[in-house]
Parts: structure tokens; sequence; C-alpha cells
């Protein structure tokens, strides 16, 4: 599993950091998404899906 | 008028009425009329209250194609914009740009200001004050005279005590701005009530920036006034969106919280599962299950077509209004199987209560985990908690206020 983030498009609604913590955080000065594993190991996959769902701006895709 | 024209005209006799009215004995549900047009529509025409007949979207999968649409924008400055109330149609026009009403890289670069604060991770570790507050305050609500009213005791105090700090605000000052706020989600305000407690709260506000951008502290409002003297935001901007904040703070929690006990006293069921878990994941579930079931921002998400848009088989044209009904996104079956059936343990996390898209509620972290923080703490610290009036004699806010809620909750134990 490959994760990309699009920060432009993010709006650090936290959600994926809810999530997936293992993978997602935001960052100090504005909360954009912070990708901290862009090949998250094969038991994260469901939290990780979870998290490009609840992403309401759209900004995280997962390439499987 | 033309034969086609009447023809078009007739059917507006059936649209529905938004917000609604929702039937009294069931006070938790959307509108009958509302939860039909899921069946029927996920996108028609409806009548607001000056007669105008914007878009209704009412399917969950419209909701999130229309409020991720870059055509579809928030500026309620532009003629046609489906405002919710009188006061709101007077007033937001001379407003200056905030999240709400900004679009594109407007609304980025406003967000962007206001984003720091309300992390996942720094609302974490507020989790702890949360509870400290939240147990303090059901103590001294233990402590004082049966019945108490809820609203009182914790729903209004606990989210207001969480935003002013955050903010910087004095909380000895609560009376004034929550009666300020309180007046913000009314619908039946004057535009002339509405703009003096504007006034009010923003003379309050720019008085609080003007001090820290003397004295800076660690709070939200120096971190504007350090933006003021930077030049990224005007004083009157900087205003706007801390009062934003401090508003939007106070009744939606404060609902959920009231509401939310209401809910779960009329389930019992639901209630002892809540009450006897030890996970905190199933409170977690059951904050989202009570957001989607409850979905306090009733009046939805108010739009603008900025060009013409296809969807489900209607064009929304250029400059007609949109109107994103929130409660039937949430009671859409499609989304949520039997969505009447109160269900904590529902997988509802996809919910709409916070809206969808770029304008998604920016304190939902703080919200959840103050939801979290009480529904798991006050069911167990009270078990006998129950109304101290009939369910009946409850009363209700009315079905078009900003924030949908209950006057107040009597409870005893």
């Amino acid at each position: 599993m490959k994760v990309v983030v699009e920060e432009d498009k993010c709006v650090a609604a936290g959600q994926c950091v809810a999530a997936a913590m293992d993978v997602f955080d935001q960052r100090d000065e504005d909360g954009i998404v912070v990708l901290l594993d862009e090949n998250p190991p094969a038991e994260l996959a469901d939290d990780v899906r979870n998290a490009a769902a609840v992403c309401p701006a759209l900004a995280i895709r997962i390439e499987e | 008028m033309s034969e086609a024209e009447t023809e078009l005209a007739a059917p507006d006799a059936e649209l529905f009425d938004y917000p609604g009215a929702r039937d009294r004995t069931c006070p938790f549900a959307p509108p009958a009329g509302l939860r039909a047009l899921n069946e029927t529509a996920p996108v028609s025409r409806g009548r607001l209250w000056d007669g105008s007949t914007p878009w209704l979207v009412t399917g969950h999968a419209a909701q999130r194609v229309i409020l991720s649409d870059p055509r579809v924008s928030s500026n309620d400055k532009q003629a046609g914009f489906p405002h919710p109330n009188q006061a709101m149609a007077e007033n937001s026009p001379h407003h200056p740009l905030t999240i709400f009403n900004a679009d594109g890289a407007d609304h980025t670069r406003i967000r962007r200001m206001m984003t720091a604060p309300f992390t996942r991770n720094r609302m974490e570790k507020l989790r702890p004050e949360i509870q400290r507050f939240t147990d303090e305050l059901i103590d001294t609500m233990l402590a004082g005279p049966k019945p108490a009213d809820l609203v009182e005791a914790l729903a209004l105090p606990l989210p207001s005590l969480m935003i002013c700090a955050l903010l910087g605000v004095p909380y000895e000052d609560h009376e004034f701005f929550q009666e300020h706020a309180s007046l913000a989600t009314r619908s039946d305000k004057t535009a002339e009530q509405d703009r003096a407690a504007m006034e009010a709260l923003g003379g309050y506000l720019a008085g609080l920036l003007q001090k820290r951008m003397e004295e800076p502290s660690d709070d939200v409002i120096s971190d504007f006034a350090g933006r003021i003297k930077a030049g990224e935001v005007t004083l009157p901007e900087a205003v706007m969106l801390c009062m934003i904040l401090l508003i939007a703070g106070h009744e939606t929690s404060a609902s959920m919280i009231t509401l939310g006990t209401a809910l779960l006293l009329q389930n019992p069921e639901q209630l002892a599962l809540l009450r006897e878990t030890d996970d905190p994941k199933a409170v977690a579930g059951a904050v989202e299950e009570i957001l989607r079931y409850l979905t306090i921002p009733a009046l939805g998400q108010r739009r603008i077509a900025a060009e013409d848009i296809e969807i489900e088989g209607v064009t929304i044209k250029a400059g007609e209004g949109i109107v994103v009904a929130l409660p039937a996104g949430n009671w859409d079956p499609a989304a949520f199987p039997e969505p009447e059936k109160f269900d904590i343990t529902r997988e509802a996390r996809h919910h709409h209560a916070f809206a969808w898209g770029i304008h998604q509620c920016l304190g939902q972290q703080l919200a959840r985990i103050e939801l979290q923080v009480v529904y798991g703490t006050l069911y167990r610290r009270v078990p006998t908690l129950q109304l101290a009036v009939g369910f009946d004699e409850l009363r209700f806010r009315r079905d078009d206020a900003l924030a949908y809620g209950i006057h107040e909750l009597p409870v005893t134990w």
C-alpha cells in the first residue's frame, strides 16, 4: 500500500490523525497533514483506508 | 405568465418548506417531509422562509459531491444566496471575509490562520483538563439542590470554559458573551439585534486583541494579535474570526450534551451499553452515532452555484441557491441502514454533522473529545440520572434555530 497526500487540498480537519495516528500527523504551525509513513504495514491498511475515506477535503489517495 | 410557466409553477405548492416542522412526539428525528425526500429525489427544489426556492440536497452521496465541488460557492454576498433568516440576509453582505463566506485561495489563507490550535493532537492533550472540568462540574451539581438544569450545570459551562481557555477570553465574562452567542443562533432575531450583539462582542474582542498586541500570551487571541502586527490580517477581520470561534464553541457542543443525554435517557438499553463499556473506542463510536442522529446544525450548509452543475439528473444553474440539508443526509438509508434506529454500535463516522468538504467544522476534534469525556463520565458517575419532568414537557428549540437544542434539561438522580 502506498499513500499519497496533497497538502494544497488539506483543510486540517484532523480526521486522518484520528483514524490512523501512526501514519498521519499535523504540522504544528497550521495543522496541515504530515505523512509519517508512505508505505504503511498491512496491519494498518484498514485504518489508512478509513483515514482516506473520512478526509473531508479528499486530500489522501491510496495506491494499493 | 405563459402556460408553460404556469405548469412549472404549479408544483411549487408541493415543495418542502425547509427546515420543516419536527413531529413533537419524536423531537430527535428530522421532519418526516424532509426524510421522505430521501426516497424520492436526492436533489430537488425546496422553499425557504423568504419564499425563495433553492435546490435542496438531501441524499448523503449527493451532499458529498456538492460540498466537494469547487464550482459551489459560499459567497453569501451574492444575490440569490439562500440565507438562513432575515437578519443574516440583511447583515451578511456587510461582513468581512471569513471561513464561512470565502472560497478557494481566500478560504485556504483564512482557514490556515485558525487551524493550528485545533489539531487532533493538541486537542488530545486537553483531554485531562476536559476530564477535570467535567468532574468538577458534576461534583458541584451533585452537591447542589435537586432537580438541576443540565444546561446550566454542565452542558454550557464545559464548552465555554474550554473555548475561553483556548482563545484566552476571561471566563468571568461568560454571562456577557453567552448571552450574545445565544442570540447569534436564534432565527427570530431582528437584523438590529443581530448587529447590536455583534457590535458588543466585536468591541469586547477588539479590546482583548489590542491588549494582547501589547502583552502577548499563549492563546489564540495573542496569535491573531501577532498576525495583525505582521500585517497578515486586519483588526476587523481578526475580530470576526475570533467571534466565530467564540460563538461556534458554545451552543453546538452544549446542545450535543443536553440533547444527547435526553436521547440516551429515552433509550435505556443504549444508555446501559454506553455506561458499561470500558472501551474508549466504543465511547468514541457512540459520539459519532449521537452526532449523526441529532445533527445539531439543522439548517444545513448554504451555498450558491458559481457555474451550471449537473447532478442526479437535474441542472443547478449558475446563480441558484443550494441548501445542503445535513439532517437528511445523516438519515439517508443508503448511507445509514435503518436510520431511525439509534444504535451506538453502528459505524457512523461518515456522517455530515460537521458538514463535509473544505468547510468541515474547524473545532470538531475539540467537540469530539468534550463529548467523549462527558458521555464516558456523566452516566457512570450518576447512574440514577433521570429526567425530573415528563419527556413531553421538555422545551425544544425552534426548528429554524441555527443550532437545534433544548432550552433546559431538568434532571434528578
